[in-house]
């Protein structure tokens, strides 16, 4: 391992680490306003990179622009999708089981349930619609490299990365500024006060759930042109995410945002030093090593009171 | 024995005896070799769901990684046997054995967590021993096929052997199950999956509880997986450590019936078929049908029948027919004779109990706990003597329920001392005071919901002694002590009223034979004609030598049980001493309503 190699995957590593990070948000908003464990979070993920998989190769779109573009819109274009998709979920579902009314007496336990029938659903329905081989989506821009001495920066994840950066401070911005985004946050703290406010605390839970699968299905979309992907790539993104949010502090979407990038670059190290299986197999270490260390995080508060 | 003998003589037992010789009998006449591997595979995952349901059912911890035991098995017998000629009979034991290594190591790590916390981080396990697994070179293990003598080795030259033992396996785990359901361990942990808080300050050691399941739940699975590893006689890292293999586990459970042992049979019986059916017939058109359909199975008992198939036909049944449901569900009955209003008891009898000197039972002292900057208690002081009933007051905010937890060992006090009987308690747990003879109820009754009242008492009593009939015997004083009627006890939890909750948590905690007992509000919520029955409760109790220390707000029943009076504010004691002078101190009057009242008043 050289000096170069070094810095190499550093630069990858935060490169690659604004998806991640991104998707950290979108499971952050869910846990943050709902305190549900969404077992489906890594299918999101995995819906999103399929989503703009078919956009960007089926749907026409190619003759918008040249393909560098037109795989970058889709990427973003398949939020929007997996938004519907959620929205209708929690409506369907998950809001069945979730919210003020089933927490107290519950231990959490169906909801953590449907979560997982619902992953297990999109997982093996997606073996069934999109077929068991790895895809990518086809971007010009994934060859190409900007040259700093010796060190190669690709194009792709440089777009990737400005746009994830866009994505999570619109994110914020619109859930410090707007009123629908004070809702959700005031839903978050307390919703029985919210309740007594006029907040329509099931709808905030529905934004926040739809939401957040959106934005992590952006983050899968943006992804898609680099790493091939299969309908059961989600269950390590589930890990990575778990690990972000955790590693950043239950509640805090900055924290979820640094924690996703710090899962990222430990990634990438890894790379360096570890062979490929037990490069997975540290993820899973590191998320075990948090929670059961602190699982409060390492810049949060512990939210999990008795 | 006295177990084997119930599993011939109750009727689950008889039940579950007769569906054994039906599944023998299919077994032995099915010739299609497919056939018999789907009802073997029925089996095997029936095991498997037996082992989580001990601790995802009975103990209430969502286990989302019992893959991890279930791979260590399969590998304990296909690698034993691959590589170093070990019978997959031994292997089996083998099996049993990591299984249960495997599960006390990441139980005693893991079981700390709570909920979400709990079910996340076990999914973890199995991910991580899947990729070490694969990168340890062991992607694929072929077991030999044996010529001669296969039986040794547990290949059968008729595969319905293979089946019998299968079906032995489940049987025996059944039995197991059904006698842990009826043994003291099951009411222990039916009071750790109903509320963990009320478990401990009941006594039970909630940890240890846990861990014991988890060992042998682990232990079961891993039996599961070494004989899929004998069945398949290919296993891979994938195969016995994926994400399916937890899923499915819990799955069977819940869509059969959790904390029932029939749930895990009923469970497998009807999904694993459907989805062998299914893969058979569109599995080349819909390759994950499979997986699907075991989402959709989930999904539907989450949203229509939340406990599994076994208790929603159960409970109908009952409906019907009025018989049926293992939840007893007893109505009101008209005679509900109380037998604590029987028992002749009067203040004078309070005030020469048994041993009612000036020795002191419970010496706090400098008790002090902030939470980040709130400061809940400041300085809590107060000495309790023996036989007493002393009062604990204070506006709301003063920190009586934290006191009452700090000595009480639910949180750890910051400084301070817990003196117990002239000896150190100070940040012991609840269980460990329990068992110190400190008995204490809840501000809001925590109740076993679904454990009958009777039996909620009984968790309290399990703690003292070792004899089943000796609980049995603490369980009924402590119910007359309490003046709970039969008719009452028998009632589910659930159904009780506020009145009767606050009785059963008296109870419980008199069925510990406490010396002390700590009553948090146990007059708040309960209508003006309920007070006289709890009144009459809480001065028997005294009468019988008990210690009591009692948070209360209902000053004029305050002012008539007491025998002295500490008054908390803001998190520091403010007055002590005889409840009539304590109330007419100015500085009292003033924290309950104000200064301005004071200037009023004078």
């Amino acid at each position: 391992m050289t000096l170069v190699d070094f810095f190499q995957t550093l630069i990858t590593g935060v490169l690659v680490g604004a998806p991640y990070a991104l998707m950290c948000i979108g499971l952050g908003l869910i846990f943050g306003v709902m305190r549900v464990v969404n077992f489906a979070q890594g299918e999101f993920v995995m819906l999103g990179s399929y989503g703009a998989f078919f956009i960007a190769t089926h749907l026409g779109v190619q003759a918008v622009g040249g393909s560098a573009s037109v795989a970058i819109l889709a990427g973003v274009l398949a939020g929007p999708l997996v938004f519907c998709l959620a929205w209708w979920l929690h409506w369907a579902l998950v809001g069945r089981v979730t919210g003020s009314a089933h927490a107290a007496n519950d231990n959490h336990s169906s909801q953590v349930l449907i979560t997982l029938g619902i992953s297990l659903v999109l997982q093996d329905g997606g073996l069934i619609l999109f077929g068991s081989s790895p895809r990518s989506v086809p971007n010009t821009l994934a060859t190409e490299s900007f040259e700093w001495g010796e060190l190669l920066i690709n194009k792709a994840q440089v777009v990737s990365f400005f746009l994830s950066l866009c994505v999570a401070i619109l994110m914020s911005q619109w859930l410090l500024r707007s009123q629908s985004g004070k809702a959700l946050r005031a839903a978050a703290g307390n919703p029985r006060a919210a309740t007594f406010i006029g907040i329509d605390v099931v709808h905030a839970h529905r934004i926040a759930f739809a939401l957040g699968a959106g934005i992590s299905a952006i983050a899968g979309g943006l992804i898609a042109s680099r790493q091939a992907f299969t309908p059961y790539v989600g269950l390590e993104y589930v890990m990575i995410m778990y690990a972000g949010v955790i590693l950043g502090g239950l509640g805090s979407l900055t924290g979820a945002f640094i924690g996703g990038l710090s899962m990222a670059l430990v990634q990438q190290l890894s790379t360096l030093v570890l062979p490929h299986q037990l490069q997975t197999a540290l993820v899973f270490v590191i998320f075990l090593g948090l929670i059961l260390l602190r699982p409060q995080g390492i810049f949060g508060r512990s939210v999990d009171r008795i | 024995m006295k177990a084997l003998r119930d599993l011939f003589t109750a009727r689950e037992g008889q039940a579950l005896i007769a569906v054994a010789v039906l599944i023998s009998a299919v077994l032995l006449s099915v010739t299609d070799k497919y056939l018999l591997l789907v009802l073997t595979q029925v089996l095997i995952w029936a095991l498997l769901g037996l082992a989580w349901n001990l601790i995802g059912g009975y103990a209430g911890q969502m286990s989302f990684g019992h893959a991890a035991f279930f791979g260590v098995g399969a590998y304990c017998v296909a690698a034993g046997y691959a590589y170093a000629n070990i019978s997959p009979w031994i292997g089996l034991v083998v099996a049993a054995l990591m299984g249960g290594l495997a599960a006390l190591v990441i139980g005693a790590i893991t079981l700390r967590l709570r909920g979400h916390y709990f079910a996340l981080a076990m999914l973890a396990y199995p991910m991580a021993l899947l990729y070490v697994f694969e990168w340890a070179g062991l992607q694929e293990v072929t077991m030999p096929m044996r010529d001669s003598q296969g039986w040794t080795v547990l290949q059968f030259s008729d595969p319905r052997w293979f089946g019998m033992l299968a079906l032995a396996a489940v049987l025996v785990v059944s039995s197991l199950t059904f006698w842990i359901e009826r043994s003291r361990h099951g009411l222990c942990l039916a009071a750790v999956r109903e509320d963990e808080a009320a478990a401990q300050a009941s006594g039970v050691n909630v940890f240890a509880v846990k861990l014991r399941a988890m060992v042998l739940s682990g232990a079961i699975a891993a039996v599961a997986g070494g004989l899929y590893a004998a069945m398949m006689l290919i296993v891979t890292p994938r195969a016995v450590f994926g994400m399916f293999v937890s899923a499915q586990a819990i799955i069977v459970c819940l869509f059969g019936g959790v904390a029932t042992f029939w749930g895990p049979l009923i469970g497998a019986s009807v999904l694993v078929p459907m989805s062998e059916w299914l893969t058979a017939n569109f599995g080349s058109s819909l390759p994950g049908i499979q997986g699907v359909m075991y989402g959709a199975a989930i999904i539907a008992v989450v949203l229509f029948a939340k406990e599994g198939l076994y208790w929603r036909i159960s409970d109908a049944l009952a409906r019907r027919w009025g018989v049926g449901s293992k939840r007893k569900k007893v109505g009101e009955s008209p005679e509900c004779s109380t037998r604590g209003e029987d028992e002749p008891v009067s203040r004078s009898e309070a005030e020469a109990p048994p041993g009612n000197d000036d020795r002191v039972i419970l010496d706090v002292k400098g008790l002090g706990r902030a939470f980040g900057g709130v400061v809940a208690v400041a300085d809590f002081n107060i000495t309790v003597r023996k036989g007493a009933i002393h009062g604990l007051i204070g506006p709301n905010g003063a920190g009586k329920t934290t006191a009452f937890n700090l000595i009480n060992g639910f949180v750890r006090p910051d400084k301070g001392s817990v003196i117990l009987d002239g000896i150190d308690a100070t940040g012991n747990a609840p269980e460990v005071l329990c068992a110190r003879g400190v008995g204490r109820t809840f501000q809001t009754p925590r109740a076993f919901r679904r454990l009958s009242v009777r039996d909620n008492v009984r968790v309290g009593a399990l703690t003292q002694t070792r004899s089943d009939d000796d609980a049995r015997d603490l369980t009924e004083h402590a119910l007359g002590l309490a003046g709970l009627s039969e008719a009452e006890a028998d009632q589910l939890a659930s159904s009780a009223s506020v009145l009767q909750l606050r009785l059963m948590e008296i109870a419980r905690a008199l069925a510990g034979r406490p010396s002390l007992l700590m009553l948090d509000e146990t007059l708040a919520g309960l209508g003006r004609e309920d007070l006289p029955r709890v009144v009459a409760a809480i001065k028997g109790i005294a009468a019988s030598g008990v210690t009591i220390l009692i948070i209360e707000h209902t000053m004029h029943v305050v002012a008539s049980i007491v025998d002295e009076l500490t008054v908390l504010d803001h998190g520091r004691v403010i007055a002590n001493g005889q409840p009539d002078l304590v109330l007419q101190m100015p500085e009292v009057i003033e924290s309950y309503l104000g200064k301005k009242w004071m200037l009023h008043a004078a």
